[in-house]
This record gives C-alpha cells, structure tokens and sequence, in this order.
C-alpha cells in the first residue's frame, strides 16, 4: 500500500511533455505540487476522466496522455474500460488510484473495497495491464510503463489521503483550459 | 429552433444519406455513438462504413460528452448519436460538461417510437414528451428534424454551435431511411 502523494512525487520525476489528466483528490494534490500548463482537469461529471482522456489521445495522436483516475470514478463509468480498449489508442495511459473509498465525498467506502481492476482491464481488452502495490517497485517501473504502447493500464494501491474539504475552483477555471489549447496550438 | 416542434406530416420522408451530407458539410469528423434502434439503419450503419467518418462506438451515453471534449483539444468535430433514453441518462454529463463549460457539442438524438404524424410534446410517451422542455430549461438550441425539408437547418445549426461554443440538439423524429 502506497501514500498517493509519494506516488505523484515520482511521477513528477518521470513526466516531461506529457498532457496529465485527473480529478478530484489526486488532482488537488497534483495541481500543488506540479501546476504546468499542461494539466488537465476533468470536470463536470465525476466519472469522465478517461473519456476526456480518450478524445484527447484521438485528437492529438503526437501527444502522450496520462490519465489519473480514481477508483470511485472509474466505478461510475466501468465501460470505459472496454470503449478504451476497442478504440485503443497507442498515446493513453490510464492510471487508477485504488484506496476502496470515495475519499472526495467523505471517504465512504466503495460497495466494495478489493476489486481487481486490473484484472477486469485485461478482461476488457488492454494488452499492457500493470499492478502497483510498493513505492520501490512503482518509482522503478513507471518510467518505463509510461512510454509503453498503449492503451495501457495500471492499477496503483494506495491508503486513503486526507479527507476534504478541497476547492476545485482553482483548477477548473476557463483560462486553464484556454492555456492548454493555446500550448497545444504553439506546438507544446 | 426552440419553438414547439410543428405536428408532424404523416407523409413525407427522412433521407438517412442526406443527414450525413448535412453532418459531413459542417466539418464533423468523429461519430460518439451508443445504438440507437431509431437511427440504427438510417445513419449508424453507413456511418459505421464511410471512411469519412471515424466512428467511436462507446458503452454509455455520457462516455461521449468527455471524448468529445477531450477531442477539441485537436480541433476535431464530433457528432453524438444516441437515443432519447441515453440523452436523458447522460443529463449530469450535458450539464456539467456541455453546457456549464460553454463547449461546442452536437447532439442527434432519435426519438424512438415516437409516432408518425405527431409532435414530439403530443406523444403518449412520457419520455418522448420532456425531451424539448429539458432542452429548453438547460438552454440548449435544439431542432427537430422529421422530414427533408428540415435537414437545411443542420450545417447551419452546427457551424453556430462551433461558433458560440454552445452545445446543440437535433431531434430525430421520424426514422431516417
């Protein structure tokens, strides 16, 4: 089991042009500890972050796409799974925090807190499935996950963070999203 | 627009092929799809072979609100195809992502079993009836498309959708040939 902020700590270590997506917890952490133009956050309908995910590895095939998702999410929109599959696009990697609980709705747990989300990643078609429990091995293979064909998916175990509240209107103002298109547009 | 639909003809036509042409003219590049028995014949099927089109078949309707953003970020058009039940299970998605961040999105939705000859408020089906005044509270331009005479409104609809960056509905009442 690993402490999420660790995690983000090490993929900020990896990541280098790459346009990142979350949501929700994993995104407040994000947004403090690595605010670049290239940060996307998904927002309107919890649940889309690997939908806002796959129309952007369509869109712009020369672009690297990390999704973070979380557990809670990905529960509210399962068929994604299969819908990223089929499309299969070879710029996604969707990364899913597993912590079994609705952390940004009051840390409430899941129905169920041990679903094999992997396991039901391989069931839906991706090819390159990968599974995260222990920061050393996690700080010593993403790097190399990261630059896998994709679509690929990692399920990564983490404890619960800090419960809320949290203010996401930082991150979901218009002009962040403008200066991602106007990044995106200059070549970024 | 967002007047009542008329009632509708009991004769008359709907050309499938003549929607897409609509659809294509207006820069659309990417279809988001879940089937719809309405449309499924009419538009999903040549779509599903027109190597204009690149079709994104999805599990559930609101799947499609967030590929549709994700894809502006490139620039590319996209058409949602669904059917009213999935328009109505995709609510928080048309809301929140739609309509509340102001995004360019086209949604054609078939009005499965709605009956010939009569306007979409005047059918006896509950679900059939919302449909424009949920439409209409959340803002949305919608138009219904029934016979070829009201294909003419669609690239025009859809370039003023882009242009405003709003999204907008057209509402397919009868089955498209």
């Amino acid at each position: 089991m690993m402490n999420r902020t660790a995690c983000l700590e090490i993929l900020k270590k990896t990541i280098t042009d790459e346009i990142v997506i979350s949501s929700y917890s994993t995104a407040s952490e994000w947004i403090e500890m690595n605010d670049r133009p290239l940060n996307y956050f998904s927002h309107g309908a919890m649940g889309l972050c690997s939908s806002h995910g796959l129309g952007m590895a369509l869109a712009l095939p020369h672009k690297r796409i990390i999704v973070l998702d979380g557990d809670g999410s990905l529960l509210m929109n399962l068929g994604t799974l299969v819908t990223l599959a089929a499309a299969a696009p070879k710029n996604l990697v969707h990364l899913v925090f597993q912590n079994g609980t609705y952390e940004a709705n009051g840390g409430h747990p899941l129905p169920k807190r041990d679903v094999d989300f992997a396991g039901m990643a391989r069931s839906a078609g991706f090819k390159r499935v990968h599974s995260f429990e222990d920061s050393r091995n996690f700080e010593q293979q993403i790097g190399a996950v990261l630059k896998e064909e994709g679509p690929v998916f990692a399920d990564i175990l983490i404890e619960q963070g800090p419960l809320g509240p949290r203010s996401y209107e930082e991150m979901y103002r218009p002009e962040r999203r403008r200066k991602l298109k106007e990044v995106l547009q200059a070549g970024g | 627009m967002n007047a009542p639909a008329k009632p509708a003809d009991t004769e008359g036509s709907l050309s499938g092929a003549a929607i897409l042409r609509a659809v294509k003219a207006a820069g659309i590049e990417y279809v988001l799809s879940v089937p719809d028995l309405h449309t499924a014949k009419g538009l999903l099927a040549p779509i599903s072979t027109d190597k204009d089109f690149k079709l994104v078949r999805v599990c559930k309707e609101d799947e499609t609100l967030g590929i549709a953003a994700g894809l502006l970020y490139g620039d590319k058009r996209s058409l949602i195809l669904i059917q009213y039940t999935g328009f109505l299970y995709a609510m928080n998605a048309i809301r929140g992502v739609a309509c509340e961040q102001k995004l360019p999105m086209v949604m054609m939705i078939g009005l499965l079993s709605k009956e010939v000859g009569v306007a979409p408020q005047d059918s006896k089906r509950f679900g059939l009836r919302i449909v424009e005044p949920i439409l209409d509270v959340m803002g949305i331009e919608r138009h219904y498309i029934d016979l070829d005479a009201d294909i003419a409104a669609i690239t025009p609809a859809i370039e003023r959708a882009y242009a405003q960056s709003r999204p907008v509905a057209f509402l397919i009442g009868r089955r498209p040939s």
